[in-house]
């Protein structure tokens, strides 16, 4: 290695370092890191990689369970369904590259997150995502919205896994800043789970997968980064994505891990090579010798820099167990993917690369990871809103605001979307987008899985510890609206710039009313990711901690849905409604105020109403169910009316509630139930403590309010699908 | 009832089809895997749906070129009934088996809904669960399924009654949003000239689940499983 380092602090500093990281590293290798070294220093310690700003306060969060097989730390949460079944799955943003180049950030996105769950053993069964674009009227976001959705639909379809699932919110706060987080959800044997730690000093170092070439250098650093006006020359930080080596690369892996040829792996994802060996080594506290000259390189001449931080996609890296190493390549041959030998596990404890028979670099691997910066940086807490008094607002014709909001961007339907993903695929989606939560059935063993990606960024900014409360508690509702158990969470926590107290005080209260709800709710955090500085010239997102849930149903066959099934059958609203028009729907759209604070989240309440839903559901007591969120009761009514295409004749309103905050109030802890029996229901509603009410009949092709006219259900659907279609035909 | 699905590295509705006929015959189906050079002996070969070798030139180009081809156009030729779904279908125009070809779709987007499909001729090995002029609903789920040929092709099709399903509404009628990937004569499938090789755009396998929202896919292969029989 060539001692005289011209690496200076000023380097470091655009390498994104700070000046006492950079000490801390030269304190570390006892000398000044050559420029590769430095490269690897830079990434690994990252915002991305080491979760410097978040780590302590992530610690907060409950991740064990009876059920819980790997909790966070691995490639991926492994949950127990029973039957010797076990879900894999985890959610993570593409947010930065998909903002510089739209299709490859948001393809490359699904791709990562597919390799982290059939990584640990699993067969990706289902894609989710949760995405926030920009205002409408901004001039890139019907472009970043197109090369989005066909980039994440150009990777899942490919790879033949569906996309059963999502969110799609629009909001001037992410104009310069879009969120794209994908969620893959795999299923594999509780006892054949494959973890990153090596072992066995001596076994074989394997890179397969495609090729390394210059794409993605820097990916990890620029996504911990903020954008300043000059976001579009980062381009060549964005990989490209191949979706079929992809497929080819997951069925070669499954193949192998049915053998017992592999003693751990880890795919390249953010920081390549260098994070994957690393956290390899340092996982099973070893040390990985890497000769780079046996790298499969795209092109030549490149440094080892280059090939250390490179983020081409679909690659991976295996330690073999001595003696398989014949049999791993006959696999992946036979899938046509590179397979060379790289390198082996060491018992120094050291990261040592060779290339052109030099020591490129050489690094301790514990203090590498150990003593990654962590930082408790300074936060504030905001200052609450004040409260909004529904009968100070002007009493307004609920139908026409009900075709407003339901025309609007905000509550449109996301169709045109979820039709361009192939949700099909594999033959298992038992309830398709557009509901609460999608159902895949877990075949042949009958249990089905739901699946549901949940935020509301406009609670989370009014009060950032109730906003995380309810993503959670809405997360865990809208699994239980269609009959599941709720089993636990993959979070994907989108913030502005740590480095800013209130920005840190957002995410201290998130994650505060996510611990809050996670405890009561029996609903621990078993993955996750960060994603912090989206921020455009000190303008931040509105906070965005995504939750993607999963829940169980014993038989798919009692799995529920919105759509209003029968002519004559009872609506009833579960939990109470108080009204609540803080921080709604109703007071932004209607009153164009985006103030108040968000409703209140009682998880006892949440607790208690949804596990009499689930029971009636199981019971067969439930025709249709419907969580009850955005845009309050009205619209959830009409939501489950234009889903079945029946009409609803609601019954007299309660005399103690302004008419707006009784149809558009979003209380929490409510669910609409239709059911043939109201009389059943009701009772045993009344037994279990749950308040329950109906509101309505099911009958005929009207919305039908007493003494304020009707609407056509067929008439309120053209109105839902409108938008979006429309507004992505203008060019 | 032996039927083969040929998979290729990029295939990704072979599981739905083997379901399906599973269903169907009780028995799996055989897969065989694209570098084969013999094809076993079967009574029906699949090509199933996917993205055959990643279809980044056009779909299906390179499949039609892959060593298993050779063997699925020997026995197209003595008869064994050939039904290519979606890339299957894409294949089989660029193999030559069918005559046409599946462009982009007219909204240039991948679209993956539920669709309706006139049954044009049930007198075929394929589609003999159906009464002729019979509406069935299935999903579709592709980027370019958009059919094309000449007028004189097109006019051949008809006269022969080798049109096997249009894109229609749930009454049966054709309407141009009802052909909602632009396809000439909203054509969804079409025989060859011997009526034993189908070429098709929707997936009757993906309905044949009453869970999974449909089954008018399921005399698609109760009648092709009962006429192979």
């Amino acid at each position: 290695m060539s001692r005289g380092s011209n690496v200076t602090p000023a380097l470091a500093i655009e390498h994104g370092l700070t000046e006492e990281e950079f000490e801390r590293a030269v304190a570390i290798l006892g000398r000044t890191p050559n420029l590769t070294e430095l490269g690897i220093f830079s990434v690994m310690w990252s915002e991305h990689c080491s979760y410097k700003s978040s780590k302590i306060w992530l610690q907060t969060l409950p991740t064990a369970g009876p059920r819980v097989i790997c909790g966070p730390g691995e490639n991926a949460g492994v949950v127990d369904i029973g039957d010797g079944d076990a879900v894999v799955f985890k959610i993570e943003s593409h947010n930065h590259p998909s903002f510089i180049e739209p299709y490859q950030g948001a393809a490359t996105g699904v791709g990562g997150i597919l390799r982290d769950v059939f990584t640990m053993g699993a067969r990706p069964i289902a894609i989710l995502n949760s995405l926030r674009f920009g205002s409408p009227d901004h001039p890139r976001t019907r472009h970043l919205v197109s090369g989005v959705v066909s980039g994440i639909g150009g990777y899942g379809n490919c790879v033949g896994v569906p996309t059963v699932g999502g969110e799609c919110e629009f909001h001037s706060s992410y104009d310069g800043n879009i969120l794209v987080n994908a969620m893959c959800v795999g299923l594999a044997r509780a006892d054949r789970i494959f973890y990153s730690a090596a072992t066995g000093p001596g076994n074989l170092v394997v890179y397969v997968g495609a090729k390394t070439g210059r794409d993605g250098i820097h990916g990890a650093t620029m996504a911990s980064a903020e954008f300043g006006g000059d976001a579009g020359e980062k381009r060549p930080t964005v990989q490209v994505g191949d979706p079929f080596t992809e497929k080819l690369l997951i069925e070669a892996c499954l193949e192998l891990m049915q053998e017992d040829a592999i003693v751990a792996v880890q795919d390249m994802g953010a920081a390549g090579l260098t994070s994957s060996s690393v956290e390899m080594a340092g996982r099973g506290g070893l040390g990985i010798e890497l000769d780079l000259d046996r790298v499969p390189v795209r092109e030549s001449g490149m440094s080892p820099y280059e090939i250390m931080l490179s983020e081409s996609q679909e690659r991976m890296l295996m330690v073999l167990r001595s003696g398989s190493e014949a049999e791993a390549r006959r696999v992946f041959e036979k899938w046509e993917l590179d397979f060379a030998v790289i390198g082996r596990v060491t018992d120094s404890g050291r990261l040592v690369l060779r290339m052109n028979g030099n020591v490129a670099a050489e690094i301790p691997v514990g203090p590498l990871v150990g003593e990654a910066p962590v930082y408790r940086r300074p936060w504030i807490r905001p200052d609450p809103e004040p409260e909004i008094d529904p009968a100070s607002l002007l009493d307004r014709d609920p139908l026409e605001c009900l075709q407003r909001l339901l025309a609007a961007p905000v509550l449109g339907s996301r169709r045109w979307i979820w039709e361009q993903y192939d949700h099909l695929v594999m033959g298992n989606t038992v309830k398709r987008p557009g509901g609460d939560a999608a159902v895949v059935r877990v075949a042949p063993s009958g249990k089905a899985l739901a699946l549901a990606t949940d935020c509301t960024p406009r609670y989370c900014r009014a009060d950032p510890m109730r906003g995380g409360a309810q993503a959670v508690a809405e997360s865990w509702r809208n699994l239980t609206a269609v009959g599941a158990a709720p089993l636990a969470i993959t979070d994907n926590m989108n913030f502005g710039n740590p480095e800013r107290p209130e920005i840190m005080g957002q995410f201290i209260g998130a994650i505060d009313g996510m611990r809050k709800a996670c405890l009561a709710l029996d609903y621990p955090v078993v993955s996750g990711n960060v994603s912090l500085y989206n921020e455009t010239s000190g303008r931040a997102i509105l906070p965005t901690p995504v939750i993607g849930g999963v829940g169980l149903i014993a038989d798919a066959r009692a799995a529920t849905d919105l759509a209003l099934k029968r002519d004559g059958n009872a609506v009833i609203v579960i939990g109470d409604t108080a009204g609540h028009l803080g921080a709604s729907l109703y007071l932004r759209e209607i009153e164009g105020r985006e103030e108040g604070p968000p409703p209140p989240v009682d998880v006892a309440a949440e607790r208690r109403n949804g596990d009499f839903v689930r029971a009636m559901i199981r019971g067969g007591h439930v025709a249709a169910c419907h969580d009850l969120s955005d845009g309050g009761l009205l619209v959830g009514v009409a939501e489950m009316a234009m889903a079945g295409m029946h009409g609803v004749r609601l019954d007299p309103f309660p005399v103690e509630l302004p008419v707006h905050a009784y149809l558009f109030g979003e209380d929490q802890a409510r669910y609409l139930v239709e059911t043939s029996d109201p009389h059943a229901l009701l009772k045993a509603a009344s037994a279990a403590g749950v308040p329950a009410r109906v509101i309505g009949l099911v009958g005929g092709p009207s919305l039908t309010l007493p003494g304020a006219g009707a609407i056509s259900v067929d008439a309120l659907r053209v109105t839902n699908e409108a938008w979006l279609p429309r507004y992505m035909a203008q060019s | 009832m032996r039927a083969a699905v040929i998979i290729f590295p990029g295939s990704n509705r072979e599981r739905d089809v083997c379901a399906a006929l599973a269903r169907a015959c009780g028995q799996e189906p055989l897969r065989v895997w694209h570098r084969d050079a013999v094809l076993p002996p079967n009574d029906l070969i699949v090509l199933p749906g996917g993205f055959a070798y990643g279809d980044y030139l056009r779909c299906g180009a390179i499949a039609a070129h892959s060593p298993i081809m050779r063997e699925v156009r020997d026995h197209a030729e003595k008869g064994t009934p050939v039904l290519g779904i979606c890339n299957g279908f894409q294949i089989l125009t660029e193999a030559g088996l069918l005559p046409g070809a599946l462009l982009p779709n007219r909204s240039l987007s991948f679209t993956c809904r539920d669709v309706h499909l006139r049954v044009e001729n049930n007198q075929t090995v394929f589609t003999c669960g159906y009464e002729a002029g019979q509406t069935i609903q299935v999903p579709v789920a592709h980027h370019d399924g958009n059919y094309n040929a000449d007028p004189e092709t097109l006019d051949r099709l008809e006269a022969r009654g080798l049109v096997a399903f249009r894109y229609c509404g749930p009454n049966g009628e054709s309407s141009e949003e009802t052909n909602f990937n632009g396809s000439a004569r909203a054509i969804a499938g079409i025989f060859n000239d011997t009526r034993t090789v189908l070429g098709l755009m929707p997936h009757p396998e993906n309905a044949t689940d009453p869970l999974l929202g449909g089954t008018d896919g399921q005399a698609f292969f109760g009648g092709l499983v009962g006429a192979l029989q």
